[in-house]
């Protein structure tokens, strides 16, 4: 939950921080009992084994006899509800992004008979127009940036003469990867018997939806996972050539001399990396006071130094992009910077292009709320912790569920996923909370930045309010064979711990990998693990994951290592 | 500020055990702490202040060779606190790095001039310190009145470039529309380089799209050759065919059968880039005889020490140029003459099919031996390709010598940024008439210099030459 607010603030930086953020802060704090993972342990432990285990053998079975096992899945499922009436399906997910393919798979998985509505294309943005082609512009830019990096060549002993580039087929790549990505996305739910109706899908009453033109269906359960698209604040004009969002940037059309990027959270920052690498200039427009305000401080700092400061990028901090007017008339894009305290004018610039990317808008409009009566806020969707949809007095609404960016808890793709997969759980009879602040984000700059849990400044506000105190432990990357073997000792690995009782509050990686290498600690926050137990696992050498076996044996707690009592506790 | 400079406190304490600051980057030096010394204020108008009282400055000390000016990230001592020699006073943030400062002397931190969050240059006094107690006061009201003074040193935050420009300098046709005066538009880039060479942007004509400031005009300005072998900037990629394709079809004769094309490399490039921008300058050539029986002889004498032909030559040069400081200078912007505050000779070397300039720095300074030694490392260096740029970058007049391959005379081409280069011919047995009409065999050789007529003049080029000649003539000023 803490990422939540790590996400808000660095996504919608620029425009839309004030309610939003401070709303699921909030959330977060008056919900104390999310924040202690010793309630949610138990369930975890009992949970992710068998989920496991169940998941692959079923998927191995269904390839061989689809049709069967969803038959049998909703004669399973009248039996146990015995409602009233009879339902079309026991599940209907609206949106099949990766929030809704989660949920799907898992549905299925529990034997329940289950239906998805895409009124777009399966994948959502993650696939389409969000994680996964820009996963293929920073894997050409990291290697365009290595290949330019003489210096770095040259202690390898290798010789490299001038790299070039071929912007369309860079933009094939990134193409072709979404559009294998979402076959894959495809195929998995139609081998596992998950219907996929083709429609905008709204909610017409209780358990009752309309997709398409006039087809409507009935189910027991509905997830909403409509999802989210770029928010473009108001004075900003779009034109999709100059003046883009990262919808457009994806597609790579052009490769700007000089390009302004509105908002510096995991959106910006990614594509300054790919910008910069492919020749060109940037400017970062920032409304609060530093870049990447959404991260630890201190990791904000260091990666500032080797993400921004090194590349040709000047920045303007504590500015609105106020009035953004794209190039046309031989004229070019031009932006008035207003001061975001003062709202006084403050400086024009002239770019080649601008890239808005003040974070992600929920995507809920014309979904038929009213009719259940529910109100958005700021057009996120309500959700208690559990998921299940508030309505406009305040009271749950019955059989309805939204998960993911459209509740704008945890803007992730892989958060949402989660939340599905948490909500299948409950309506299949195993109650179940998400714990968010287990959740990992991570941006893929070069080097990686990631992080769970925690940053330090809220590590220790929270050991004040409630009176622990709060350690930090660093190691380095310099320190790491592997990342010196690869010439890249640069980055540190951060964790914020409990000395007292040896929990990890939060964990902030820097460095080679760093994405990849948050899951030891994102795991053994979801699990529950002590440092003084974690301490002991073993880790390969030399590996990058070392850094983090550092990380744990330089902390220093107080405790010794936990007893199965300990556990429980 | 106030959450994060706490936890950078944390960092600094951690420094000890781990090697924490390795984002000072691989390359950098990893400088632990930094003490600073407060008996040498590096700015002359201070030191009055400084002598009076046993009252001492406390300076924003230079953690990196680039680093031109800091910022307090917080004070680890608040005012009035006791200091004991060796202590984190503060914490400074660099271009690379944080790092606690130590004082290097017990007292009293009196006041604070500078603080959190503030940026001073290198070398400006950030704080006072007290030796005793009573002193306090004194540095206090000190302080006061330094402060004001402080706050103008204080640099502005990078240059937003407001400042209005003269709207004749946009040879661009799109800024027809004449929307009042123009200001300067810089890219990021040209901004970084403007700030990093000391180039007021806002005195720079813009070439770019738009009549923007470019990091190549910036380059230009600054007189250096555009640094694309250079390690730090990767060359910027080929722009979208889109765009350039209309640029590529001039008309060209078509290639014969069989012939090949060979692109440049990156050195060749440079080298090109190089040839054409010096059209731009107005040059012209002054040869002179030379004499060498006596250099000659001299270099039998100290070549098994050591001592090359080159060194000799750029040492001969550097001497000639101590004595006429404007062959020594540039033209950078064409308004002013930028004299140089070092004599440094670059030399040309042909390197496997490319041309490199390793620069021997202070040439009127160091002694022969020194130079030969420093000749022999740099040519080593540019073979391995391993010269840093500003062993390439920094010269302020050029030696080519192409006397071994019997070359009797030639005609250099002036780089850009320089404002003269001396071509030095072979030199060989001539004979030669004395004023009384013997005739008479001497080892004579003929250097050609072409310098740039917008700073040096005939007259000023004849007279260096003349003394380069006389110091060539009788070399044993050489060896001094």
């Amino acid at each position: 939950m803490q990422s939540a607010m790590t996400l808000s603030f660095s996504q919608t930086s620029s425009f839309t921080r004030p309610n939003h953020v401070l709303g699921s802060t909030a959330s977060v704090f008056s919900t104390p009992k999310n924040l202690r993972f010793c309630g949610l342990r138990r369930e975890a432990f009992g949970f992710s084994p068998s989920n496991q285990l169940s998941f692959r053998s079923n998927q191995i079975r269904t390839q061989s006899s689809g049709l069967q096992v969803s038959a049998s899945a909703s004669s399973n499922g009248n039996g146990n509800g015995a409602p009233p009436k009879s339902f079309d399906y026991d599940l209907i997910i609206i949106g099949a992004g990766v929030g809704g393919h989660g949920a799907a798979l898992h549905a299925v998985e529990k034997g329940l008979k289950t239906a998805i509505i895409e009124g777009d294309v399966v994948g959502g943005t993650c696939v389409n127009r969000g994680c996964v082609p820009s996963k293929a512009l920073l894997a050409v830019s990291g290697r365009m940036r290595e290949l330019q990096n003489e210096h770095h060549m040259k202690s390898f002993g290798l010789q490299v003469s001038a790299a070039g580039y071929d912007r369309q087929g860079v933009a094939d790549h990134a193409n072709n990867l979404a559009t294998k990505i979402r076959n894959n996305l495809t195929n998995s739910m139609k081998a596992l018997g998950v219907d996929i109706l083709t429609g905008f899908g709204s909610v017409l009453g209780p358990q009752k939806v309309k997709y398409g033109k006039d087809n409507i269906i009935t189910a027991k359960n509905i997830i909403i996972a409509t999802g989210s698209v770029p928010f473009v604040p108001k004075g900003i004009e779009v034109d999709g050539k100059t003046v883009i969002t990262s919808d457009h940037a994806l597609k790579l059309e052009s490769v700007p001399d000089w390009i302004a990027i509105v908002g510096s959270g995991y959106i910006g920052l990614e594509f300054s990396d790919v910008y910069t690498a492919l020749g060109s200039e940037v400017t970062f427009i920032e409304a609060l006071d530093q870049l990447m305000p959404g991260f630890d401080p201190e990791i904000s700092k260091l990666a500032q130094r080797v993400l921004i400061n090194p590349r040709k990028i000047d920045y303007h901090t504590g500015v609105f992009a106020s009035k953004i007017t794209p190039a046309k008339d031989g004229k070019p894009v031009l932006i008035e910077l207003t001061d975001a305290k003062t709202k006084e004018p403050k400086d024009t610039l002239e770019v080649d292009a601008a890239l808005i990317a003040t974070g992600r808008a929920p995507f809920t409009n014309g979904l038929g709320l009213e009719n259940v009566n529910v109100v958005t806020q700021r057009g996120f969707i309500p959700v208690d912790e559990r998921m299940r949809v508030i309505d406009g007095n305040g009271t749950l609404v019955p059989n309805l569920y939204c998960i993911g960016d459209a509740n704008g808890k945890l803007m992730l793709a892989h958060a949402a996923s989660a939340q599905g997969i948490s909500v299948v759980e409950q309506v299949s009879g195993r109650d179940h909370v998400l714990n968010h602040l287990s959740i990992p984000a991570a941006c893929f700059t070069h080097p990686e930045i990631s992080m769970v849990g925690l940053t330090e400044p809220q590590a220790k506000e929270k050991g004040e309010k409630e009176g622990f105190k709060v350690s930090v432990a660093k190691t380095s990357f310099k320190a790491n064979t592997k990342a010196l073997a690869e010439n890249e000792g640069e980055g540190i690995a951060k964790m914020i711990y409990r000395p007292d009782n040896g929990e990890i509050l939060g964990v902030h990686i820097f460095g080679l990998h760093a994405a990849d290498l948050i899951h030891e600690a994102s795991n053994a926050i979801a699990l529950g693990t002590r440092i003084q137990d974690i301490k002991l696992a073993v880790h390969a050498h030399p590996t990058l994951s070392e850094v983090l076996d550092e990380l744990f044996k330089a902390a220093k707690v107080e405790g010794h290592a936990s007893t199965g009592q300990e556990m429980q506790r | 500020m106030a959450v994060s400079s706490s936890s950078f406190l944390s960092t600094a304490s951690l420094t000890n055990s781990k090697s924490n600051i390795s984002f000072a980057s691989s390359v950098s030096p990893s400088i632990r702490s930094v003490v600073f010394r407060s008996s040498i204020p590096p700015s002359s108008h201070r030191r009055v202040m400084t002598v009076r009282s046993k009252i001492r400055e406390i300076f924003m000390p230079a953690l990196s060779s680039t680093m031109t000016e800091g910022k307090i990230v917080s004070w680890i001592k608040t005012e009035g606190e006791k200091l004991a020699k060796g202590e984190s006073v503060v914490v400074v943030e660099s271009d690379k790095a944080d790092m606690d400062v130590e004082t290097f002397y017990d007292g009293y931190l009196a006041a604070i001039v500078v603080g959190e969050g503030e940026t001073a240059p290198v070398g400006a006094a950030i704080g006072l310190l007290a030796e005793t107690e009573a002193e306090i006061e004194e540095a206090k009201t000190k302080a006061a009145s330094k402060s004001s003074a402080a706050e103008a040193v204080v640099p502005s935050p990078p240059p937003v470039t407001s400042s209005p420009a003269p709207a004749i300098a946009q040879p661009t046709p799109v800024t027809a529309a004449s929307d009042g005066p123009r200001k300067t538009v810089a890219t990021p880039y040209a901004k970084k380089l403007a700030k990093q060479h000391k180039v007021d942007i806002g005195s720079i004509a813009g070439t770019g799209p738009f009549g923007r400031v470019t990091a190549t005009d910036v380059e230009t300005a600054a007189g250096i050759a555009p640094s694309k072998s250079s390690v730090a900037p990767p060359p910027p990629p080929p722009p979208p065919a889109a765009v350039n394709g209309k640029a590529t079809t001039t008309n060209l004769p078509p290639l014969l059968p069989d012939s090949s094309i060979v692109p440049f490399t990156a050195m060749q490039s440079a080298v090109s880039k190089n040839m054409i921008e010096s059209l731009s300058v107005p040059t012209f050539r002054v040869g002179y005889p030379v004499n060498t029986d006596a250099l000659d002889a001299l270099y039998e004498k100290v070549k098994p020490k050591g001592v090359t032909m080159t060194a000799l030559l750029a040492k001969a040069a550097g001497m000639a140029l101590a004595q006429h400081p404007v062959v020594n200078a540039s033209c950078k912007d064409g308004k002013s003459f930028s004299y140089n505050s070092n004599i440094n000779v670059a030399v040309a070397v042909a390197i496997n099919g490319g041309l490199i300039t390793p620069v021997l720095q202070d040439a009127d300074k160091l002694d022969l031996y020194l130079l030969s030694q420093k000749w022999k490392e740099l040519v080593g260096k540019a073979r391995s390709k391993q010269l840093q740029p500003h062993e390439y970058t920094s010269g302020t007049f050029t030696l080519s010598n192409l006397g071994m391959f019997g070359v009797d005379r030639f005609d250099a081409i002036l780089p850009p940024g320089q404002g003269a280069i001396m071509a030095v011919g072979a030199s060989k047995p001539t004979v030669v008439a004395d004023k009384d009409g013997f005739f008479s065999v001497k080892n004579r050789m003929v250097v050609n210099v072409t310098a740039d007529h917008r700073i040096v003049y005939g007259a000023d080029l004849a007279a260096f030459l003349q003394t380069f000649a006389k110091i060539i003539e009788n070399p044993d000023s050489l060896t001094l």
